[in-house]
């Protein structure tokens, strides 16, 4: 019940839409089922499943907007949720960002559902979590890991004639193992849409090499040092950077992306030229749903392009009022990168420290956009292009935007947290002290 | 984080959209005794050998504004029933919406199933400290006026009154916004209690921007409230509040907070720190204000002490700690000066940890984990107890909803307020090289939590004892247990208020709670201050 094919949620989706007097209503129906495995001191500390199904209904007169929602799915409580939404509308007050719902939209088709996924069950997940315990094991380390896959589907039709699909499924893996000492750590996550792409035997064997590779760290003095920074470590400053690139706020004065006067970068080239960040949703490697929240079609976008910003996110009232098409926030970026593996920009690199995670980061300035955190679970040191030494973890102090005019090199970008991402080499990032953490 | 930065997307929501009125309405205890117990017998008959239920109805209503408008207004409702069991010495859980005979006692037979399901991977069995049963006992929040009772409108009236205060202040821009909690819990075990609880939560908030066209800068303050364990009052019903040191037109507030008030001077401060000067990086003596130290207390002390983290169960994600049992069993582990000392509580009144019961049926308590600068315990439910030669749990368990397993969560970590007569003013007076700092700011600390760098939302410099001017970009870094050595100074019981963090994740999938921490004003000798300030 909980997943609902295109023609079950149309039909009702029409039925919830046929209750309303108001002057514009909209009707969102989303369903999945999933579950989770966690396992920690090398045994299942909690595991669990669930499905559910909702309908958010939002009912307009005027200016004024009211949503309820509900989960029966039978005539008299679709028309109960209808009505009540009117009710709150009714009282509610007049929004001064008011804009109207969106009339028919043409959508590229979607690829991000995988009946793989969404075959899942329970002997699956703890079969999935006991090849990677069992390597754990093997190697005399300690794991702790999480496993959680989700398939589901969201739909959305209104008043003047929209109606939207989209299957989606994804499965997030990560692990940690731990020497039994605790001198040394090692951490892999991967996330697919696929799980037959998902190997956590593989995956936990990266973990396991970071672990016992990371034994003994030697400390040496904070500073400024050419890195290169895994995937894994660069996604959440450019995650940051990217939803730090709203036009609105750019406009009003209180972004990285503002300048004085009140007027934007846009147009203007910020970072080194190899820099291009885009988002497709039909990317094969990445798919996501081709539609947005607020019913706007997902397309291709280009939003950095050599360094220069060409687009920043726009919402429907923001752009209306602006008088521009204004884009949709995508599902996920694709930075571009070159064809260098990891190994090779390690042995193009004659002094430096490789970076495989960072963790607890924070914004200090939104302004310059500067971040502060730490590396964490395999910090290594890099001399005449080979792997030296474990290092002890540092905390850094850094901007992305800093970041990528620093640029070296790119390698081959690879999907983590839903986005494409290269590993990177960056001169001069700033570490300003150490930890003890390991 | 600041309002501007907290999207409706990013705060935790359960349930459903109700009409505001129904959130009033609550279901009869002798209704929730009689499930509670289909859900005890049915997990025995399937071979449980311990059962607990919690039947759960979580009401959130939250508000957001800018500027002259409300945003959204949103009240959800998330009602069902969660049920673990031990069997086989293996733990299982499972929940449900479906609140009937048959739904729940379908749950607690899928409870069974997933423990003797997961006993096949378990090394040792659960070890359960023994708990009395208490019978059919209840506990409230002891609030005056239940914030759901208050119409939607004139709260929504008293947060654009206070966006009008900023603007009126000079303020370019403002969010602000009101969250409230009320959980009805009830708790039912084969320990024999049957716990009805009412549980009330507030936090109201802002953050005021002020522009600079002309050089392009752009400056924010948050509001400098605490989220609380109390009703509508904290907003409404004056208390005393204490004052800020010399120099700075601080309030502290306590019981109440007047939002207006202190939206009127965070745009007034908001402007002043577009001109503040930089600050000159170095070793500093911080004075930190009970607003701020809050947060330290939280990340320093609060997170490494929870036993769960210190035996490796949040290693893939919180992470573990640097406080590990061997330096406990040392009963000489230094973690602060002489005059540290620490305490964890679910009692304080007002604060967000205050539960009479907590979700695994422990009543709740006040105990020591610093005692004169030496570490002396950790926070434990009744399976880990035993780890720390204990026969009681403390009493930290938690789940944030019904559909979420219980599991230990922290309670109240406070520092106690010094034992001689001492007020903010006398302690700055005797700072010769000295930073000020109030408020939230930005935080973040490693895995293990020895290294922490912190933000805030004010800092004035100290100069021969008195404050001088603002400054700005500043962040202080140190190491947990040479920070907490380097206390010297705290004010006495007179100056003591709360601070909290609502929205505390942990655990994978990953839940929140809230929890208070109270000090005073105290003061740190020689913390490494850095400059913030970069050009792009």
């Amino acid at each position: 019940m909980a997943i609902l094919s295109k023609d079950q949620a149309q039909a009702l989706l029409k039925k919830a839409l046929s209750y309303s007097k108001a002057d514009e209503c909209e009707v969102n129906l989303s369903g999945y089922k999933g579950g989770n495995i966690r396992y920690a001191r090398s045994t299942v500390s909690t595991s669990g499943e669930e499905e559910n199904m909702s309908l958010a209904v939002e009912a307009r007169f005027g200016k004024r907007s009211g949503v309820a929602t509900i989960n029966e799915f039978d005539d008299a409580s679709l028309e109960k949720v209808v009505r009540r939404a009117e009710e709150v509308a009714r009282i509610a007050p007049e929004s001064p960002e008011y804009v109207p719902m969106l009339g028919p939209q043409n959508y590229l088709p979607s690829n991000a559902w995988f009946k793989t996924t969404a075959d899942i069950n329970p002997e699956y997940r703890a079969e999935a979590a006991r090849k990677s315990m069992a390597l754990a094991d093997s190697k005399k380390l300690t794991s702790a890991g999480f496993w959680e896959d989700r398939s589901g589907f969201n739909a959305k039709m209104n008043s003047k004639g929209l109606f939207a699909y989209n299957q989606n499924s994804g499965v997030d893996f990560s692990v940690t193992m731990r020497t039994e000492d605790g001198t040394g750590s090692g951490y892999v996550t991967r996330d697919v849409s696929d799980v037959s792409k998902l190997d956590t035997a593989a995956a936990s064997e990266i973990a396991a090499q970071k672990a016992l590779g990371s034994k003994g760290a030697k400390a040496i003095e904070p500073g400024k040092y050419t890195v290169i920074l895994e995937p894994t470590a660069a996604v959440d400053l450019l995650q940051n950077m990217f939803r730090s690139m709203d036009a609105r706020s750019a406009e009003e004065g209180r972004s990285f992306l503002s300048k004085t006067g009140g007027a934007t970068k846009l147009g203007e080239k910020m970072f080194d030229s190899r820099v291009t960040i885009t988002s497709d949703p039909t990317n094969p490697e990445i798919p996501t749903s081709t539609w947005s929240g607020d019913g706007r079609p997902h397309e291709k976008v280009t939003w950095i392009d050599k360094g220069v910003i060409k687009n920043m996110p726009y919402s429907r009232f923001w752009a209306e009022k602006k008088g521009v098409k204004g884009l949709p926030s995508p599902g996920g970026f694709i930075m571009a990168g070159g064809n260098q593996s990891l190994e090779d920009l390690i042995k193009g690199t004659q002094k430096g420290i490789l970076v495989t995670r960072l963790w607890y980061i924070r914004a200090v300035d939104p302004q310059t956009l500067l971040y502060t955190g730490l590396t964490r679970d395999g910090t290594f040191y890099i001399e005449n292009g080979k792997i030296k030494h474990p290092v002890k973890n540092f905390r850094f102090n850094e901007s992305p935007v800093i970041m990528l005019n620093n640029l070296e090199a790119l390698g081959k970008p690879q999907r983590i947290g839903g986005n494409l991402v290269p590993p990177m080499k960056i001169r001069d990032f700033t570490f300003t002290s150490l930890s003890d953490a390991v | 984080m600041g309002v501007g930065g907290l999207l409706l997307s990013n705060v935790p929501t359960f349930g459903h959209e109700i009409d505001p009125a129904r959130a009033l309405e609550t279901v009869d205890v002798a209704l929730k005794k009689r499930l509670a117990d289909v859900a005890l017998n049915a997990a025995k008959s399937k071979g449980a050998t311990y059962t607990d239920v919690r039947i759960g109805r979580y009401l959130a209503q939250n508000l957001f504004t800018r500027e002259k408008q409300v945003q959204g207004i949103s009240t959800t409702e998330s009602y069902g029933v969660g049920v673990r069991v031990i069997a086989n010495g293996t733990w299982g859980f499972a929940a449900t919406s479906d609140v009937s005979d048959k739904g729940i006692a379908k749950a607690a037979e899928q409870a069974v199933a997933i423990a003797k399901a997961n006993s096949k991977l378990q090394k040792e069995p659960v070890q359960l400290a023994p708990q009395q049963g208490y019978g059919e006992v209840s506990w409230k929040t002891p609030i005056k006026q239940n914030a759901f009772a208050v119409p939607v409108s004139e709260k929504a009236d008293l947060l654009l009154a206070a966006n009008a205060a900023a603007l009126a202040g000079g303020a370019n821009f403002v969010n602000s916004a009101l969250f409230q909690i009320n959980e009805q819990k009830y708790f039912a075990s084969t320990d024999g209690s049957y716990i009805d609880q009412d549980i009330h939560r507030i936090w109201p908030n802002f953050t005021v921007t002020a522009v600079d066209k002309a050089s392009g800068k752009f400056k924010t303050r948050d509001a400098l409230s605490a989220p609380m364990g109390m009703g509508f009052e904290y907003l409404t019903v004056k208390a005393p509040t204490k004052k800020g040191p010399e120099g700075t037109g601080l309030i502290g507030y306590d019981k109440y907070y007047d939002i207006v008030a202190d939206a009127g001077l965070a745009a007034k401060q908001a402007k002043e720190k577009l001109t503040a000067k930089s600050v000159m990086a170095g070793k500093y003596d911080l004075v930190l204000d009970p607003n701020h130290l809050g947060l330290t207390i939280h990340e320093s002390v609060g997170h490494p002490l929870e036993l769960d983290r210190v035996l490796g169960y949040e290693a893939n994600y919180a992470g573990t700690s640097f406080a590990t049992l061997d330096k406990w069993k040392t009963k000489n582990f230094p973690y602060g000066s002489k005059l540290v000392n620490i305490f964890a509580d679910k009692v304080q009144e007002g604060s967000l940890g205050a539960v009479g019961y907590d979700d695994e049926g422990v009543k709740t308590k006040k105990w020591d984990l610093i005692k004169d600068g030496t570490l002396v315990n950790y926070q434990a439910t009744r399976d880990q107890v035993h780890i720390i030669g204990e026969k009681e749990s403390h009493g930290c368990s938690y789940a944030d909803n019904w559909s979420s397993v219980q599991f230990q969560r922290m309670p109240n970590v406070s520092l106690a307020a010094g034992k001689q007569k001492l007020s903010v003013d006398e302690m700055i007076k005797d700072v010769k090289r000295g930073i000020y700092i109030a408020g939230r700011g930005s935080y973040s600390i490693d895995q293990q939590r020895y290294n922490f760098q912190f933000g805030g939302q004010l800092f004035y410099e100290i100069k021969d004892g008195k404050i001088v001017g603002p400054l700005e970009d500043v962040a202080y870094q140190s190491n947990t247990q040479e920070f907490w050595n380097s206390c010297a100074a705290i004010c006495d019981e007179s100056d003591y208020r709360m601070f909290g963090s609502f929205f505390d994740g942990k655990g994978q999938p990953s839940q929140v709670s809230a929890v208070s921490h109270g000090s005073a004003h105290t003061r740190f000798n020689g913390v490494n201050v850095i400059n913030t300030g970069r050009k792009i």
